[in-house]
């Protein structure tokens, strides 16, 4: 007989930790709206939704909006590209140094974000190369490939090797394969992984600082309102913006790989 | 294969490299694994071994430049009792993140693996989900929120008449600080937070594995369930909770901008590296620094590994 009934103390525990995790979260989504605009003031003396028209109306923070969805995208497509390169070659075969190709994709995530960011920083230095829109991409192309590289792993080895085979069999090209049989098996993956890369890369400020030179992608300018207050009701109104646009994606790339025994995201 | 019997029918550019790539699989290999092979390698590999150069070099205390001549003299100037303070202060915070994250994170991933099923398993998996992929700086910005004077934390303790204890907390030395913000305490609070869910889901993956029927064999045997999880559930959660425990270690080593935004003014070895490589132009030291959370992290990755926490990632 198995007890299915879990004893109060967990659930309890479970429950008090869950809220935890969250409730810092929707606080954002109340000071948003809060009409105190010199502190932190709880409980917000009232609500208002004028500061979303006044964050709407200013240029710094679109600026700072389009450079971090151009960053992610362009970031995001390197990424898969790479990404799911090493994943085939990986999964394919087995061959001299495999495990240091998938030690090396997964380096930049496993150490430091400042480790990353100060060589990179340091490598720019030695080779004169000036901070611009591109070493920013650099950095979070590098990060971003492992997160693509799980997805479509795990994917690739769901995929048996006899579709392959029958493709070929029926007389397809390897190129014809690659388009009718491979890329429909691993496209959810490889979406799920894509939304994944773009979603940290929205959001990564430890190596940007390192790389940016003076432009600002969104999560610097937070950082800076952060360390140096300024304007409290404008950066309420971009941490609540942020937030949502993190969690389009990550929802987007469960839905995308729910079912399956390795579901999108479980490594960052 | 069919390549006989298709023969004929094979012409053309792109059918003849296909027939190329299918007759030589390493070929294929190769091709895949160049590209992503050569950014990491120059782009990240190229960078790290770059750093890790200019830690040999040294900075000459009078004009300031650097000295490009192979020394450890970089290397010692860590162990001055300064230095080694921020090395110590860095690893003895991360170690207390990482332990409080595992206490609470095991019941969440016990309840996630042996008693939610259906709709429930899915909402505490997407309950785990966002907070791990939400925007760091959003998460410690609601810190910030939540510790200020006026903030609700203390607006709490006042209406429940319970302020009395927080100061007493507060004038605790080394932990305790003017308010939360600027106390140790906010800032284990703030790693604490941000770190918690990538210690959940290894623990969750391993107990997945656990099969119930050993719980019951044990219970069925005469122990206690305080006896039960010390001695089956905790030595086979033990690879989850350290594959967890390598992110929340790695991530508090590392991390800069959460003892900058919330905390004392004594430093981390985050705040160290960027300090010295940006308005003291001490790129030696800076390196030097740097490396100390990649040592540590090697001699944990390796004491991992032997321990098997790889399995449960």
């Amino acid at each position: 007989m198995r007890s299915d009934r879990a004893p109060l103390g967990l659930k309890i525990a479970a429950g008090a930790g869950l809220a935890f995790m969250h409730l810092p979260i929707v606080l954002i989504f109340i000071y948003a709206f809060t009409t105190e605009d010199k502190s932190y003031q709880w409980p917000p003396p009232g609500l208002t939704t004028k500061w979303l028209a006044v964050t709407w109306n200013r240029p710094d923070v679109w600026e700072a909006l389009s450079l971090s969805l151009r960053v992610a995208a362009i970031s995001t497509a390197i990424a898969l590209v790479l990404g799911t390169l090493c994943a085939a070659a990986v999964s394919r075969s087995k061959f001299f140094g495999r495990e240091a190709i998938s030690l090396m994709v997964i380096l930049p995530i496993a150490l430091p974000g400042i480790v990353t960011g100060i060589s990179l920083r340091s490598a720019f230095h030695l080779a004169d190369i000036p901070f611009s829109f591109w070493t920013i991409v650099l950095g979070h192309a590098t990060f971003c490939v492992v997160v693509v590289y799980n997805n479509a792993v795990a994917r690739f080895r769901r995929t048996s090797g006899s579709l392959i085979e029958a493709s070929m069999d029926l007389g397809a090209d390897g190129f014809q394969t690659f388009r009718h049989v491979i890329l429909p098996n691993i496209s959810t993956a490889l979406l799920a992984g894509g939304m994944l890369a773009f979603a940290l890369s929205f959001d990564e400020v430890i190596v940007t600082t390192f790389t940016a030179g003076q432009q600002q992608t969104l999560p610097i300018w937070m950082l800076e309102e952060l360390v140096r207050p300024r304007e409290r009701p404008v950066t309420n109104v971009v941490a609540m913006m942020v937030a949502l646009v993190t969690l389009l994606p990550i929802l987007g790339a469960y839905y995308l790989t729910r079912g399956t025994d390795t579901v999108a995201g479980q490594g960052k | 294969m069919s390549e006989h019997v298709l023969e004929t029918e094979r012409s053309g550019g792109l059918r003849g490299i296909s027939d190329v790539l299918w007759r030589n699989p390493r070929l294929v290999i190769f091709l895949l694994l160049a590209p992503p092979a050569l950014w990491l390698g120059i782009v990240y590999l190229g960078s790290l071994f770059a750093l890790l150069a200019q830690s040999f070099f040294s900075i000459d205390e009078f004009s300031g430049l650097i000295q490009y001549e192979l020394t450890l003299k970089t290397y010692r100037e860590l162990f001055t009792p300064a230095n080694f303070d921020i090395i110590v202060r860095t690893v003895v915070m991360s170690a207390c993140v990482t332990i409080a994250a595992a206490i609470i994170a095991f019941p969440i991933a016990y309840f996630a693996a042996r008693y939610a099923k259906g709709k429930w398993k899915a909402l505490f998996y997407i309950g785990v989900m966002l907070p791990l992929w939400s925007s760091y700086l959003v998460k410690v910005y609601s810190w910030k929120l939540i510790l200020a004077k006026e903030g609700i934390l203390n607006w709490l303790f006042e209406t429940l008449h319970l302020s009395w204890l927080l100061n007493a907390y507060l004038s605790i030395p080394v932990i305790g600080g003017n308010s939360l913000s600027v106390s140790a305490t906010g800032t284990f609070l703030v790693f604490l937070y941000v770190w918690l869910p990538f210690m959940v889901l290894p623990i969750q993956a391993s107990l997945e594995r656990v099969p119930a029927s050993m719980l019951e064999a044990s219970g069925d045997l005469g122990a206690s369930p305080r006896q039960t999880f010390r001695h089956v559930l905790l030595p086979l959660a033990l690879p989850g909770v350290i594959a967890g425990s390598i992110f929340t270690f790695s991530l508090t080593l590392g991390d800069y901008i959460i003892p900058q935004i919330v905390g004392t003014s004594r430093r981390f070895i985050g705040q160290a590296v960027y300090s010295y490589q940006g308005t003291a132009g001490n790129i030696p030291l800076a390196a030097a620094f740097a490396v100390v959370p990649i040592v540590i992290m090697a001699f944990y990755l390796w004491v991992a590994k032997r321990k098997g926490a790889f399995d449960a990632l």
